[in-house]
């Protein structure tokens, strides 16, 4: 079974190399291939889910070498929850890139994709900070080529803007490991919350200085003010499947933030206290405020979409910031619910540019189809916003109830609420001039614009219809879902836990030990000077 | 040793930001091999810097810890893919839209591609 944890890593990354290598002339060759792992990777991680629901925590040692000093692999309910999840959307957006033949307009659009899961996949599962760093690469170099797919001159000055942005976050994470390194001497996770408790005091500016430079590399991911800068122009202009698929993205940097103020940064360490929830809570509000604001301004619908994304992770970030076990266990069900919610607004979008060419908010004359894609849109939006009956609201409810028992708990419902009617006035705004006002006599006739053949398949809705099914789902077995996040907060905050799974209880540390230190004797009784402690010369090899 | 090499990673970092902070393309890649130079030579020091003494544990008292080292040459090869990446993307950026210029928006306009 701890074998198969490192599986979702493998098998894109076997289907991408063989895609790019051996597929490469034959369309459909490159499609059942990329499906095939896709499909792979979706029951791979729905056996994880079910493994980690046991409620033991897994490590995966690669290559064998011992932690800390080799890279391990972490399978708990928070990664097995997100690596499913992004299998699901993956799979999705996957059939919609086919049916609609936006794979096609570029070319590698299978290989990226792949390499792009992977990395996703990796930042998941890794339980070593470096490798963490490594596998935010993976999925930013495959999300370049990916944003620039099919080109076009907005898409290539936004997708200049967007790595520019990312080198600098890059950069700025590689500072941050190096300070962590030269306080604590390790990189393993586990190994790093187990030494934060012992540090001498001396070094608490360190350590805080390392968490708020962390803090700002995964909150510019999660596109948190004022960090949110490369997000409206990249989603908009990004081709709309990937778009969507990057709405997982987000969420990886919130996952980051859970994963390391949880485990190494907990509040209960005296070198943190609350600073972190200090920063978070307000830059989660004013997020909230400018994404909704957002929202009613944006001139296209996608960039009203891309506002609504901003919205909704200020939302996330709000329960994420408080850090409490009941915060966090509504900020992992809103996370569900606001990834399919935002990958399904985002297809929207791309249905709408196909059948009318823009998606500008002004009126033109009526699109085909324009019925069904209303009906989603208006689905898609009540999602987001957070209306009953769909599982936004069933979050913002769980959010609402768990930050009551903070001190500000009402500025935190008076953000909520006002900036839920703000979304729901934009979103209605926006409906209502695409998808109403055409009718009226007035609204100008189209220029001579076509339908690109394929963009309106019905497969392509069937995808998305998926997506819609998915968040109804999730409102109907809420029970069951808020029970697995519950439990997943609880192992959360018992980081014994994690770290026992990692590095071994005390007792196995000392047989370990024990065991290491006879075989020391025994090199060196036999006369060999081979060296007593392989590990320390193979420390770490692998990055 | 450890002030001329917290000062050479300062001025590299001051540089590196100032030129990222400029308008066209050509001088903000500039600024980012800058700022990957300081963030480079920063996580080197990491490990304490000590010269002459071998990366091995246990055999001198002193010893130079090898796990930078490897740090350092991984960033170093993932900033090197990089800058050759924004490199071209910045160049077919600037062929298509015959500017190099960063800011994609003017006022009034709202960037939108046609799908």
């Amino acid at each position: 079974m701890v074998h198969w944890i490192v599986a979702p890593v493998i098998i894109p990354a076997l289907f991408g190399a063989m895609i790019i290598l051996t597929m490469r002339h034959d369309t459909l060759l490159q499609r059942v291939g990329s499906l095939v792992s896709s499909v792979l990777s979706l029951a791979v991680a729905i056996a994880l889910l079910v493994g980690a629901s046991m409620g033991d925590v897994a490590s995966y040692e690669l290559g064998s070498w011992p932690a800390p000093f080799g890279i391990v692999l972490v399978l708990d309910r928070l990664s097995a929850m997100m690596v499913l999840l992004t299998a699901v959307l993956g799979l999705v957006v996957l059939c919609y890139a086919i049916a609609t033949n936006w794979d096609q307009r570029g070319r590698n659009f299978h290989a990226l994709f792949q390499f792009q899961v992977m990395g996703l996949f990796g930042a998941m599962l890794t339980g070593d900070i470096f490798n963490l760093f490594v596998f935010f690469e993976i999925l930013l170099i495959a999300s370049y080529g990916l944003m620039t797919h099919g080109g076009g001159r907005m898409r290539m000055r936004g997708g200049v803007q967007y790595v520019m942005y990312n080198l600098a976050g890059s950069t700025l994470f590689l500072f941050a490991l190096g300070t962590l390194y030269a306080v604590f001497g390790t990189l393993n996770m586990a190994d790093l919350a187990e030494r934060a408790t012992q540090l001498p005091p001396g070094d608490e500016a360190l350590v805080r200085v390392t968490a708020v430079l962390l803090l700002m590399v995964f909150v510019l991911k999660g596109a948190l003010l004022p960090m949110h800068f490369w997000l409206p122009n990249t989603y908009a202009l990004a081709p709309a499947p990937v778009a969507a698929l990057f709405a997982v993205m987000t969420k990886v940097g919130a996952y980051s933030v859970i994963r390391v103020f949880t485990l190494i940064f907990p509040t209960t360490l005296g070198a943190m206290g609350g600073l972190v929830s200090d920063v978070m809570v307000p830059a989660a509000l004013v997020t909230l405020t400018v994404g909704m604001i957002g929202v009613l301004g944006g001139g296209t619908l996608a960039r009203t979409v891309s506002f609504g994304v901003i919205g909704s992770m200020g939302t996330l970030f709000l329960a994420i910031g408080t850090f409490t076990e009941a915060s966090i266990t509504a900020g992992l069900y809103y996370l569900i619910h606001s990834t399919l919610a935002s990958a399904s607004l985002f297809l929207v979008v791309d249905q709408v540019r196909a059948r009318r060419g823009n998606s500008t908010l002004h009126p033109q004359a009526p699109m085909g189809g324009a019925g069904i894609v209303s009906a989603l849109f208006f689905v898609s939006a009540i999602a987001i916003a957070g209306m009953p009956p769909l599982s936004g609201f069933l979050g913002k409810l769980m959010i609402l109830q768990a930050i009551r028992v903070e001190d500000w708990w009402a500025w935190g419902y008076a953000f909520v609420l006002v900036t839920s009617l703000l979304a729901v006035v934009g979103l209605s705004r926006a409906g209502s001039v695409l998808f109403w006002r055409p009718f009226d006599n007035a609204s100008p006739q189209d220029d001579d614009f076509t339908v690109v053949p394929g963009t309106t398949s019905s497969l392509g809705l069937a995808a998305m219809g998926a997506l819609l099914t998915l968040l109804v789902v999730l409102t109907v077995a809420a029970a069951p879902v808020s029970r697995y996040v519950k439990a997943t907060s609880a192992q959360l905050f018992n980081t014994q836990e994690y770290i026992y799974a990692v590095l071994g209880t005390p007792e196995e540390r000392a047989a370990r030990a024990a065991a290491e230190e006879a075989l020391a004797d025994q090199l060196h009784g036999s006369d060999h000077g081979a060296p007593a402690h392989p590990e320390a010369a193979g420390h770490e090899e692998g990055h | 040793m450890e002030v001329l090499v917290a000062v050479a990673i300062g001025a590299m970092t001051a540089a590196g930001i100032y030129l990222m902070l400029r308008l066209r393309t050509f001088t903000v890649v500039l600024g980012l091999s800058m700022l990957t130079y300081a963030v480079n030579v920063f996580l080197f020091a990491s490990g304490r810097l000590v010269t002459g003494a071998p990366p091995i544990l246990g055999s001198l008292d002193e010893l130079s810890d090898p796990l930078p080292q490897a740090l350092v040459l991984t960033a170093i090869v993932i900033s090197f893919g990089m800058t050759a990446l924004v490199v071209m993307l910045a160049l077919s950026a600037y062929l298509n839209a015959g500017t190099d210029e960063i800011d994609i928006e003017k006022p009034g306009e709202q960037p939108e591609t046609g799908g």
